[in-house]
């Protein structure tokens, strides 16, 4: 498929020299002079085209040859005007050139030559005026002529609209609205002009017009549509395409216009009821202005195509045509709906039956998104129960169709759009992230952003607890998904080689119940399962699964997220709880190569700032964070956590930051970290640990000392400890410490402690500050803020 | 409306980074976007071109990604479908879809379609209200096409030196960028003349 060829072709353009560039400038020339263009001028003009565009710079052409290429955009042979189109648009546009874009002959022009019209458009002004150009080609525009040339004027319009919808005025838009409705309601209903494929044996019969027919063969009885079929079709049914194609973009983009008519919509908002019984009529009888029409005639196309969706398509590339027709359809009675919402009640019907024809079949998920919108901003008006198509969102969807990737960009963009909204009109959006979370388990790159702006509004004081375990478990719910689908895949007897053991697991009964809880729909059942350790066991193998090894990259970043949010939403014991969850879990992780480190690390940093925002958190926690801390293994399975949980437990225990806080507990958490450290600088460290990193020897040096300025009666302790260590380290090396220079900084640490502590009035304030110097306030001391007050004027005396 | 469609290669290129991918066919539609953004200072037409280049650049690179983990995850044996076997080929091509948040690299967010058909991805880059059905269907139709008519099953370069070819294919089946409802009839009569094209 793609060859060496294609890459020394792609170098050999590159490369080319400027004067065998020039040359071939000048062949090209002379072949474009010639009478008849033939096979060579072709070949040599893709050459040209590849040289162009092989460079991410831009050439100019000679001025004879940019000359020669612009003429040959008029020719009759199409490859030649594509092209020339092609060349041209890698080319740097002529300097005079702004005034091509006001020129009366636009509407001439072919749809290649005015493709690059467009794309050399160097200013607002020009595609402006090229807009202009159209539309008067549109208005004076004859019943004859190539349809070619009308075609394409709607989708040029179209993609201008995207980005500059003020270059129509308030006529043209008029205009297009009315043009609009003759293409989509008064095409004509008749195959197009009796062409049929000649030859010998057609006799007169065969050239009287026939219907048009519906997509199951069946004459069609009703206006003409994008699910009509014909032999041949008309220019205005071709214009009937182009028309319903480029309608929901023009809808949209022109809702404000239309708000602007600010009588309508008043009335149409007071008299609901009342109007809606008379819009039925006012459209057969008296003719409305042109926006309101193009409504109207929407309207009814929508209704048409819904109608026409139920029937049985012969070919299954229609029948994938009727899917998008009503995903259209929907959306645009939505959006006619939302500028005059006295057509809700007109609508509802049609669209309800349309969920209910669809709601039990999957296959018509990503239809039923549109038709969850609709009912999200008009249920509400139309006073319809929309429990069944919540359940289906929020329940069926992601539990059954999590590896659609295309449902699930439909769906978290649904969601995205339309939070605000969901989170009042559907109580169980917060319960259901079980269930959405199956997204982002399967194909974590593709949908993770969405989930980084989705995640903060799952995260409730009620489930903060069971989401923190969620999202802990995520690369295992990525091997359960992965696991359910090979199920589903395996016949029962194989014997799959790869990830047997797992798929056993998944398969017996005796531990159904460990999947079963992983793959639930809603939270509230519990926040997670005892037997934890055997899920993680039983999914060893599953470590180096791709899905499963991505999943666990976007974790951290997950949980940054949901600790940045629920410190906002969480009381006091909601965070106490949280800090001995990640206690708990930091040594129940599935074994991903580092997945342990990086969760460890995550947690640190956030236990941290928790303490440092309620510093009574220790105190709450105080039992499981000095039994975390007692632990010597802990020193080398988690180190992170261990140094973080020393550090926090020697800054925060104290009474000044809980009243709660006595001799006794501080004297307990003397004995325990003394206990470790002692352990940890007397002995080798067990076989298959490292040494203790510097940093945790230094933490419980600096926390010891920290206690003991709070309790005098321990500095004795600590300062005899410390000079051991000065002695037992003069030797030179030790078993728990590989690095010299590692072990000068711990001794030098020691000897600061030491010495500070020989001092316990200055160790007391040093080690234990109080809140006025840890957060200080200069300006407001009476002593220091003098010479800041005079430093600041000087400053600004000296600015001017 | 479909910003634009990209012939791109998602597997490794020897003479490029690993991850970077190599492209084949590159195809803007419509006016540039700069134009119409708030902008300090006016971007000249080379460094529009640049940035463009970059932009789509930089889409590519993401697909190639994408596309690597599908076919990782998926755990199947890519197969070499031979040329007369375009159908195959289609049927079994990965396929998915990215957001592109705004400012990377478009200024408005996008959402990017894409097929990869064993070294080559072709990918679709369409504002995110946008009906994806149909983009998904007109992908594949698009990709079909650049399969039969550019010979992509064999060992040609042709998707370069005959690019015309898929300007002529885009401009009837995604004129200027718009998504076209098409029944089985219409699209037959525009294949007609794309296979006319074809034949010149």
């Amino acid at each position: 498929m793609y060859s060496h060829g294609s890459e020394s072709l792609i170098k050999q353009a590159r490369e080319i020299q400027d004067s065998e560039l020039q040359k071939f400038y000048s062949r090209l020339v002379k072949l474009l002079q010639g009478k008849e263009l033939g096979y060579e001028t072709v070949d040599s003009l893709q050459r040209l085209h590849l040289i162009l565009s092989a460079n991410k710079y831009i050439r100019t052409l000679p001025p004879e040859l940019q000359k020669r290429l612009q003429s040959l955009l008029s020719s009759p042979a199409e490859p030649f005007q594509v092209l020339s189109s092609a060349v041209l648009r890698e080319t740097l546009p002529p300097a005079a050139h702004s005034g091509n874009y006001s020129q009366e002959n636009i509407v001439q022009l072919n749809s290649h030559a005015v493709a690059l019209l467009l794309s050399q458009a160097g200013s607002r002004a020009d595609v402006s005026s090229l807009c202009t150009q159209l539309l008067r080609g549109l208005e004076s525009r004859q019943s004859e002529g190539p349809t070619n040339s009308l075609s394409h004027t709607l989708p040029i319009l179209n993609t201008i609209l995207t980005h500059n919808p003020g270059c129509l005025t308030e006529d043209h838009v008029t205009l297009l609205s009315k043009k609009l409705v003759d293409w989509l309601r008064y095409a004509s209903i008749l195959q197009g002009g009796g062409a049929s494929s000649g030859g010998f044996f057609t006799g007169p019969r065969s050239r009287q017009p026939v219907p048009i027919a519906e997509l199951d063969g069946t004459v069609s009885g009703d206006f003409f549509t994008v699910l009509c079929v014909g032999q041949s079709f008309t220019e205005d049914q071709w214009m009937n395409v182009f028309s319903f194609s480029a309608l929901r973009h023009w809808l949209l983009t022109y809702h404000s216009v239309s708000n602007g008519n600010a009588d309508t919509d008043d009335r149409s908002e007071v008299d609901g009821s009342v109007v809606s019984m008379v819009s039925v009529t006012s459209s057969c009888g008296r003719l409305l202005p042109p926006k309101e029409r193009l409504r109207e005639k929407s309207f009814q196309y929508c209704q048409r195509l819904i109608e026409q969706s139920d029937r049985k398509a012969h070919k299954k590339s229609d029948a994938d045509l009727q899917k998008a027709c009503l995903v259209e359809a929907v959306c645009i009675l939505d959006c006619v709906c939302e500028e005059d919402a006295s057509l809700v009640f007109r609508a509802f019907p049609c669209i309800k039956a349309l969920f209910g024809r669809l709601s039990s079949d999957l296959s018509f998920a990503r239809v039923l998104l549109p038709i969850a919108q609709f009912y999200l901003n008009h249920g509400e008006m139309a006073a319809v129960d929309c429990g069944s198509v919540w359940a289906l969102v929020f329940g069926r969807f992601p539990s059954e169709l999590f590896s659609d990737p295309f449902l699930a960009h439909e769906l978290l963009r649904f969601l995205r759009l339309n939070l605000e909204s969901l989170q009042l009109r559907v109580p169980q959006y917060t319960h259901s992230f079980p269930n959405l979370l199956k997204f982002l388990a399967w194909d974590s790159p593709a949908v993770v952003d969405d989930f980084v702006d989705l995640l903060p509004s799952l995260v409730t004081a009620g489930t903060a607890v069971e989401l923190l375990h969620t999202l802990l478990d995520l690369p295992c719910l990525s091997a359960t998904l992965v696991l359910q689908v090979r199920s589903t895949c395996l016949p029962i007897s194989e014997q799959s080689g790869r990830g047997l053991l797992s798929l056993d697991a998944f398969r017996s009964p005796s531990f159904r119940g460990l999947f079963l809880f992983l793959l639930r729909g809603q939270a509230g059942s519990g926040d997670t399962i005892d037997r934890l350790s055997t899920l993680h066991e039983l999914l060893v193998e599953t470590a180096d699964w791709p899905r499963v090894v991505q999943c666990a990259q976007i974790v951290p970043v997950l949980l940054h997220i949901f600790f940045n949010t629920v410190i906002t939403v969480a009381d006091e014991k909601l965070l106490a709880h949280l800090i001995l969850v990640m206690l708990e879990r930091s040594s129940l992780l599935l074994n991903i190569p580092k997945y342990n480190k990086e969760i460890h690390r995550v947690f640190s940093s956030h236990l941290l700032r928790l303490c440092k925002l309620h510093p009574s958190l220790v105190m709450d926690q105080s039992h499981e964070l000095l039994e975390f801390s007692g632990a010597t293994a802990n020193v080398y399975s988690k180190e992170e956590i261990y140094t973080h949980v020393v550090w926090v437990l020697g800054e925060y225990l104290s009474v000044s930051c809980d009243s709660r806080c006595s001799v006794t507990l501080i004297t307990s958490c003397f004995e325990a970290l003394e206990a470790v450290l002692f352990e940890i600088t007397s002995s080798v460290p067990p076989p298959g640990a490292d040494c203790p990193a510097p940093r945790v020897v230094t933490t419980l040096m600096s926390a010891l000392a920290k206690l003991a300025s709070r309790s005098h009666d321990l500095i004795p302790r600590v300062s005899l400890f410390l000079s051991k260590l000065r002695t037992v380290t003069r030797d030179g090396s030790v078993a728990w410490c590989s690095d010299e220079e590692d072990l000068v900084a711990i001794v030098t640490r020691g000897e600061e402690l030491w010495s500070l502590l020989k001092a316990p009035g200055v160790a007391q304030s040093v080690l234990t500050p109080p809140a006025h110097v840890t957060t200080p306030q200069w300006h407001r001391d009476t002593n220091v803020a003098l010479p800041l007050r005079l430093r600041t004027l000087t400053n600004l005396t000296h600015s001017h | 409306m479909v910003r634009c469609f990209l012939i791109h290669t998602v597997c490794p290129v020897s003479a490029l980074g690993s991850g970077e991918s190599r492209m084949l066919y590159c195809r803007v539609f419509g006016p540039d976007e700069s134009l119409f953004t708030d902008q300090e200072r006016e971007f000249s037409p080379e460094e529009r071109r640049v940035l463009q280049r970059e932009q789509t650049a930089v889409v590519a690179r993401q697909v190639r990604s994408a596309a690597s983990f599908s076919r990782a995850a998926a755990g199947r044996l890519l197969m070499e479908a031979l040329p007369g076997e375009e159908a195959l080929a289609l049927q079994e091509a990965d396929s998915g879809v990215l957001r592109l948040r705004a400012g990377d690299p478009f200024t408005e967010e996008m959402s990017a379609l894409w097929l990869g058909v064993q070294s080559l991805g072709f990918t679709l880059v369409c504002e995110p209200h946008e009906n994806l059905l149909l983009a998904e269907g007109t992908l594949r139709t698009l990709t079909r096409h650049c399969l039969e008519h550019l010979h992509l099953l064999g060992p040609g370069s042709e998707v370069l030196l005959r690019s015309d070819r898929i300007d002529a294919l885009l401009s009837r089946l995604l004129p200027h960028g718009q998504l076209l409802f098409l029944n089985h009839r219409f699209a037959h009569s525009l294949e007609k003349e794309v296979a006319a094209y074809m034949t010149k």
